[in-house]
């Protein structure tokens, strides 16, 4: 399957012969396992691995809770609390399904940065970039759908906030919210809806996940170097990868254990810690309170959602423009769904032909600086409405935006690239002294 | 270079924004308490939980229930470990309606605590993870990172809390209290010196009977805790371990890449 010359499956017994020529699952296992991977892959590259497994783990960890667990507004909290007390293992169970949800996001952001910094998104891999955009997404749909079925006063409030935004679309806003909802507010259609969704979704991930990596294994891996695996023949190829078994599967398992070492210490030493304790107070539909604050995962896109208020020029501006439709919290709501689409669009909105940042002398300090900024919008997104991080979060949210539409178009442009080298096994020698290279007979 | 910032970013990312108690608790003054239970080895003291609930059942449970708890778990090793006999005569003096005889009858272990007998006075059973302390400076949750998140702290706090000052609004008294966020709290001075005797000569000071009932609502809060811990203790060792073999296993195996013909 993958464009890199290599060799594949070939059946060797009776057996295999005869299950090749009608359903070729062998051959397709080993081509995948078996794919010519960059030799120079760093540390970076393990993250993908790390949300293989999160996915498998929420995945099971998530059908055992189902067991235990009643989709209603007068049960779903108390079968929470059930299951935390009478279900055998239950505590951990849940525990870990929680934490893993933070995990997930941890590693995913991770991932993308990763993508962002060494141009994994660039031609010819903008399918992969995209589909991960789409995963990404119903994450975080599965996430907040998720956080709502513990049915405690985070869940119930957040719900609402949340699904408020699709009230501020003009015209059909209100529809479409009762629509959502299953009524007027957050009731027990919405808890039902949100529970058959929260199962339905991760499916749908696990089918994209699927084809994201059917996309990158066609295109082959991006590396620390931007540059191409050489096609031009097998032995070519074969001075520039290695197999991904045992490699890089040695590499990542290493890397995931040592992740799995602090996420079982945080399991089982500090579960809540990343958690709310209102969310420890049954749901409340007459108590709204002090402070509705998301899951730490959505706090930068939170953050740009609360930037635009009223009393913002570009909120004024697109207010006037459109005749008062485009009012401040529709803008937010655009802001927030347009910082991701942003994101999804760098592909096509990034100019410059040297793929990895490495090679990028200016890039270099203003990838930094995205960084930084996504960290201070998380830390905004965490804080009151109120100053200074109203101003704080308007300016981290403009930062976002100049990242994507004005920086790295112009970059492109006015940015003088290093000379990045000619081949990938150039790189790995200079790392690894001139003698390394291929793997011993 | 970069790598290690994005790695920082992410990490710095998490502990800024996993301050899990950025709104409960924010306003009022918590104490810090040296409670048995803290941190990865720290465990809960069967005599002090079982004080806890004669505290629990001699003052809060005036007005408070427990409507998450089984009766039966008073007998769990990792909690208060009582005899089973003691836990059946705790449980019978409270009664139950039952719809099958269609009358009141006394609770057995199976049932669980009564719920709140005021309207207005919340359930405890998770009321010490509901709660919170200080979170850290700017929100950053460092101080709940390194102390713990709070919750039974600010039970303890708040039993303690009181000025001594009263108001009256709207024809209900407030409290004033130093650990309560809103500073007035329909909740009285519940807590006096010498007001009740432990069978093991505990002290029964203030200071000590809050700790005690502070400690049991942790329990009540979070009874599997000395499970989870051992649970998260073995994972932790069985896979340092495994890691430790992988790394020495990715290194063989990268050995003869990385230095082919040095070895040769």
């Amino acid at each position: 399957m993958a464009g890199i010359p290599h060799d594949h499956y070939e059946p060797k017994t009776g057996g295999e012969k005869w299950l090749h020529s009608r359903l070729p699952i062998v051959g397709l296992l080993y081509d995948t396992i078996m794919i010519p991977t960059p030799k120079n892959l760093n540390w970076m590259w393990i993250w993908g691995i790390v949300l293989t497994f999160c996915l498998a783990l929420q995945i099971i960890t998530g059908i055992i809770l189902v067991m235990h667990y009643t989709p209603h507004v007068d049960h779903a909290f108390a079968s929470v609390e059930h299951i935390m007390r009478n279900v055998n293992g239950g505590h951990m169970l849940r525990y870990l399904h929680q934490n893993g949800a933070h995990l997930f996001f941890f590693a995913v952001y991770l991932h993308i940065f990763r993508g962002l910094y060494y141009g994994s998104y660039k031609a010819p891999r903008e399918i992969t970039w995209i589909i991960g955009m789409l995963i990404y997404l119903l994450m975080m749909a599965t996430a907040f759908m998720g956080y709502v079925l513990p049915w405690g006063q985070m869940s119930f409030w957040g719900a609402t906030v949340i699904t408020g935004l699709f009230g501020a679309i003009p015209f059909v806003g209100d529809a479409l919210q009762t629509w959502l909802l299953g009524g007027p507010a957050v009731d027990n259609a919405t808890l039902n809806r949100f529970f058959s969704l929260h199962y339905l979704l991760p499916m749908i991930i696990s089918a994209l996940v699927a084809v994201h990596i059917w996309a990158f294994h066609t295109t082959g891996n991006n590396n620390p170097t931007g540059v191409e695996v050489r096609r031009t023949s097998k032995e070519d190829a074969e001075k520039d990868t290695l197999p991904f078994w045992p490699y890089f599967v040695m590499k990542d398992l290493f890397a995931l254990g040592l992740i799995m070492v602090i996420f079982f210490a945080v399991v089982g030493f500090m579960p809540n810690y990343l958690g709310h304790p209102d969310n420890y107070i049954e749901a409340n539909p007459l108590v709204t309170p002090s402070h509705i604050v998301p899951e730490w995962y959505f706090l930068p896109f939170y953050a740009i959602l609360r930037a635009f208020t009223a009393d913002v020029w570009v909120v004024i501006a697109a207010n006037w423009i459109t005749g008062g439709i485009i009012d401040a919290k529709f803008f937010g709501v655009l802001a927030m769904f347009g910082a991701i689409a942003v994101m999804a669009l760098a592909p096509w909105l990034d100019t410059s032909r040297v793929r990895s940042g490495r090679y990028r002398p200016m890039f270099k300090w203003w990838f930094a600086l995205l960084c930084v900024d996504f960290v201070v919008l998380t830390w905004v997104g965490s804080m009151p409405a109120e100053e200074p991080y109203a101003t704080i979060s308007l300016i981290a949210s403009a930062y976002w935006f100049a990242y994507f539409l004005i920086i790295l178009p112009l970059l492109g442009v006015i940015e003088k690239p290093l000379a990045a080298p000619a081949t990938i096994e150039e790189d790995f020698k200079s790392h690894y002294g001139a003698a390394s290279g291929t793997p011993a007979e | 270079m970069i790598l290690r910032k994005i790695a920082i970013a992410a990490v710095a990312a998490l502990s800024l924004s996993g301050g899990a108690g950025l709104a409960a608790g924010a306003g009022g003054h918590v104490e810090k308490v040296d409670f048995s239970f803290k941190g990865p080895f720290g465990a809960y003291d069967q005599n002090q939980l079982q004080r806890g609930l004669q505290v629990y059942t001699e003052v809060c449970a005036a007005c408070h229930g427990l409507r998450y708890v089984p009766l039966r778990t008073l007998a769990d090793e990792g909690g208060p470990n009582m005899p089973e006999d003691q836990v059946r005569a705790y449980a019978n003096q409270f009664e139950i309606f039952d719809a099958e005889l269609d009358d009141f009858r006394a609770r057995v272990e199976t049932d669980h605590f009564p719920m709140s007998n005021l309207s207005n006075a919340p359930d405890l059973s998770l009321m010490a993870k509901a709660r919170a302390g200080f979170s850290g400076p700017y929100g950053s949750g460092i101080n709940q990172l390194i102390n713990g998140i709070g919750g039974p702290e600010y039970i303890y706090s708040l039993l303690l809390g009181f000025t001594g000052e009263e108001k009256t609004e709207a024809g209900v008294t407030l409290y004033e209290n130093t650990a309560y966020p809103g500073q007035w709290l329909a909740m009285g001075p519940v807590l006096f010196e010498d007001q009740l005797e432990f069978a093991d000569g505990s002290s029964n000071s203030m200071e000590a009977v809050a700790e005690d009932v502070a400690a049991f609502l942790m329990w009540t809060a979070e009874p599997k805790m000395m499970a989870r811990k051992q649970t998260g203790l073995v994972a932790v060792l069985f896979l340092s371990v495994l890691t430790v073999l992988l790394y020495l296993t990715n290194k063989r195996i990268w050995m003869p890449v990385k230095r082919k013909e040095k070895n040769a």
